[in-house]
């Protein structure tokens, strides 16, 4: 029987219970000095301070939201709800690590089939109701059985069984071993609310274990909250209120911070970035993010089923030229990679995929193939910029005697009619917390997602090896060869991978800011401090 | 017989008779449209959580496997007891955007109660100083702002108003709970904004209908008797256009009902053309319909008003010639 402890971990956990000390502070400023290019960085040194309200601009509220946790959709919902009102048993740090939220420890067991988790002592709900292990039963049951709409179905799909353990520990039976499933918890419909006598939890009162406290919620409008004075990470949150306000139009968004109505936007517009950053009251903070843009050639189907077309067709693009003409220098160039570099287990794929038309021409000619011609279907809402990329491409490819045919799709119903059904089209991938998740959903031969038609048994009989290994090295090292399978022989062009681009008040404070979900991995309420408050 | 001693009852009767059938013909139109949107709601809500089990499973819950005319059935028999069934997330419709067609309401009201005595007002003295600098300024002016597209005025307004001048919120976002003051102050810009778009419409319209009425010669019958010109103006030409007058506002209240979207969108209002947007950005096709069904019986009601005051202020209209 193999056991692991994660009780090592701890210590990640103690920093995010406390408020940050002068010293972990200055290391978070050179994090933070690396990723933000501002003159003189005395917000990011300034010691976080007590008090004050966080009003937030964001952009895709919708008045479908709920406070049911099983429907959350929504960046607006994951912040305020989620991160704000709720916790889950565990929590995604800024560097991608996982630390304990509600959980103090785990441990997994029996090939990761079984997994205990400790709660931690003292947490109460917002009506003064302590935290047992069966509201954490409720909280995942609530996503499990017949018929469930849950957008964590596919997550709790692996779980078989789940039993209370005492009175602060809860055990998971898995189907399958995974060492990933502590990773999964903090997915972020997997709140933890108080059970009903009865069964079911009470999500319909919005009473969670958060920071805040739920004031008022006006879905696709705006959601207040208040804070938590009984929040059992001590020193935290530092605001005392927050507002989420829902403004879908970007210059909107933008004029709401430049006049003062709110102190945060997400999701600036590209076009907007110089002007934002000539105004000495804002500043702009970019986040790197596990969000790809590609170009995504289905392997199973001509001329892309030839493995010497599609690697034609990586080295005919020129990737630096779109980043700087379409993205305007706000995007990291993508190698055919669907791992983010800020990712556990993100592994090097050399060599780079760098325009290279000669090269291109050169292998198409070895294959006998003179001129190849391709369709790729794009629209605006395959990714903002698909389609100006695509232009580009075309000519770029040109060059290697490759000749794209751009198909212009409808932006209404892209993700219905040509995701997944065209053979090339372009794509908009929000990336997945763990690698297992990513290849599982989009790589594997019977992926639901599997946009690129990659079947390789080799490649799923590596995903399914690593999936079960709790030997960390070990692990890394299949993940390493299953990267690298998927940039040379895979279907997938990463044009880009892109960032979140906040733009904030220069009176906001914080600290390196997590990329993994929108918002600070939606925790920016609790993380966040207002300078002057 | 009856219908003579009542002639413009009945002929109001049969306007409204009239109006329903167009309704229930819109009604239709709406429902079946609505049905061939593509795109599911399932998998747009799903997002990449949207596996063929998990969108069949919602499909179920919502009923979407039924033929669509029995669904259209049982639709408007419910729509016309005024329950318009439940939205995709599982609310009543009618508390989903009852309070956003509250807040287009009250924003429409506003405009409307300014809108339409001044354009009226700034109507009758164009025609009134036909020619002269006032009616020529106020013709060119109302022309460009009905060439301009709204977002565009609304962005200037904003730009000035609200960023550089610093006098107004750039949002107007009212919530419950906001003091009556602070709501109408958020709400001056999107008001201006609409007075702007409508105003042109509405006097231009308005001098047409006078002049063309001035015109007549019963007016230069009036006016070879000496009455004096503004007398003429008032009494003699004002009520016989006030058909035409009618039509235009009738058709810009509909307008500041159904067709306020973008302004909404850009001054973050939370009205109903926004709750719409984002309906069909979701396909949450009972409240796309609800809201296309609000703003089809607004068109049709303030037409069927317009018409009514028209027969009334002009009942030469009864009669065919």
């Amino acid at each position: 029987m193999e056991r692991q402890n994660i009780e090592n971990r701890e210590h990640r956990t103690a920093v995010a219970g406390m408020a940050p000390t002068r010293r972990g502070l200055l290391v978070w400023a050179s994090a933070v000095a690396g990723m933000v290019a501002l003159p003189g960085l005395s917000w990011a040194q300034d010691k976080p301070r007590q008090g004050g309200k966080l009003r937030y601009g964001m952009n895709d509220g919708s008045q479908q939201d709920t406070l049911d946790p099983a429907s959350w959709a929504t960046v607006m919902t994951g912040f305020a709800f989620n991160g704000s009102l709720c916790n889950n048993l565990v929590e995604l740090q800024p560097d991608g690590s996982l630390a304990g939220d509600l959980a103090e420890s785990w441990t997994g067991e029996e090939g990761a089939t079984r997994w205990t988790f400790t709660l931690r002592k003292g947490v109460k709900f917002h009506d003064g109701r302590p935290l047992t292990p069966e509201d954490v039963r409720q909280s995942l049951l609530h996503h499990m059985g017949e018929g469930s709409t849950s957008g964590a179905l596919a997550i709790v799909k692996q779980i078989k069984q789940i039993d209370k353990d005492g009175d602060d520990k809860i055990v998971f039976i898995l189907e399958e071993g995974n060492a990933d499933f502590p990773y999964l918890m903090s997915d972020y419909h997997l709140s933890i609310f108080p059970a009903r006598e009865g069964g079911g939890i009470d999500w319909q009162s919005g009473i969670g274990t958060g920071a805040f406290k739920l004031e008022s919620f006006e879905p696709g409008i705006a959601i207040r909250l208040k804070r938590n004075t009984n929040y059992h990470k001590p020193g935290l949150p530092h605001f005392d209120e927050v507002e989420v306000v829902n403004i879908s139009d970007s210059t909107a968004r933008l004029n709401a911070l430049m006049t003062g109505e709110v102190d945060v936007i997400e999701d600036l517009d590209i076009r907007n970035v110089a002007m934002a950053e000539r105004n000495p009251r804002l500043k702009i903070v970019r986040t790197p993010s596990l969000r790809h843009l590609t170009f995504d050639m289905n392997c199973s189907v001509a001329p892309y089923d030839n493995p010497a077309v599609r690697k034609a067709l990586k080295l005919a693009i020129d990737r630096e030229d779109i980043l700087a003409k379409v993205f305007l220098g706000e995007a990291k160039k993508g190698d055919d990679n669907p791992a983010a570099s800020i990712m556990p287990f993100y592994a090097e794929t050399p060599p780079h995929h760098d325009y290279n038309p000669s090269a291109a021409k050169a292998i198409l000619k070895e294959a006998g193939l003179d001129n190849v011609t391709v369709n790729l279907s794009v629209a605006e809402t395959a990714f903002p910029g698909a389609v100006d990329a695509a232009v580009l491409f075309k000519d770029h490819a040109a060059k290697a005697g490759i000749t794209v045919n751009i198909i212009q799709e409808a932006d209404d119903g892209y993700w219905d009619n040509v995701w997944l059904k065209k053979p090339f089209n372009a794509s908009d991938w929000y990336g997945r917390v763990t690698l297992d998740w990513l290849l599982a959903t989009s790589y594997v031969s019977d992926a639901p997602w599997n946009n690129t038609g990659f079947k390789k048994p080799a490649f799923d009989a590596l995903v399914k090896s690593a999936r079960a290994e709790m030997d960390q090295p070990k692990r890394a090292k299949i993940y390493a060869q299953a990267q690298q399978m998927l940039h040379d022989e895979g279907g997938l062009i990463t044009v880009a991978f892109v960032s979140w681009r906040l733009a904030m008040t220069t009176d906001i404070g914080h600290a390196a800011l997590g990329g993994i979900l929108p918002a600070d991995n939606h925790r920016g309420a609790e993380r966040w401090w207002r300078t002057n408050a | 017989m009856t219908t003579r001693s009542h002639p413009i009852l009945s002929m109001a009767a049969s306007r409204i008779g009239l109006g329903l059938l167009s309704l229930l013909i819109v009604s239709v139109i709406i429902f079946s449209a609505v049905s061939f949107l593509p795109g599911s709601y399932a998998s747009a809500i799903l997002g990449q959580n949207a596996t063929p089990a998990a969108i069949a499973a919602m499909e179920a819950k919502l009923g979407l496997n039924r033929p669509w005319f029995l669904r259209y059935l049982a639709w408007l028999g419910a729509a016309a007891t005024g329950d318009m069934g439940f939205s995709f997330s599982g609310r009543p419709v009618m508390a989903l955007i009852g309070p956003r067609l509250k807040n287009t309401l009250v924003l429409a009201s506003i405009t409307a109660a300014i809108a339409v005595p001044l354009s009226v007002a700034l109507g009758i003295v164009c025609a009134r100083y036909r020619g002269r600098f006032l009616d020529k300024f106020l013709s060119t002016s109302t022309l460009a702002s009905i060439s301009i597209p709204e977002f565009f005025v609304a962005y200037v307004v904003m730009m000035v108003l609200a960023v550089k001048l610093q006098l107004f919120p750039s949002m107007a976002g009212i919530r419950n709970g906001m003091g009556l003051g602070e709501q109408l102050y958020r709400m001056v810009l999107p008001i201006l904004t609409l007075l702007l778009v409508i105003l042109a419409h509405m006097v231009r319209n308005t001098r047409a209908a006078i002049l063309s009425v001035m015109a007549s010669p019963y007016i230069e019958m009036a006016r070879l008797k000496g009455e004096p010109e503004k007398r003429v103006v008032m009494r003699q030409a004002l009520p016989n256009a006030i058909g035409p007058i009618a039509s235009v506002v009738a058709l810009n209240l509909a307008y500041l009902i159904s067709g306020v979207v973008v302004i909404e969108v850009v001054f973050v209002y939370p009205g109903v053309g926004q709750a719409m947007i984002d309906a069909v950005r979701n396909r949450d096709v009972p409240v796309i319909q609800a809201c296309a069904l609000i703003f089809a019986a607004a068109y049709i009601a303030f037409n069927l008003i317009a018409d009514i005051i028209s027969i009334v202020s002009n009942p030469r209209l009864l009669h065919s010639r």
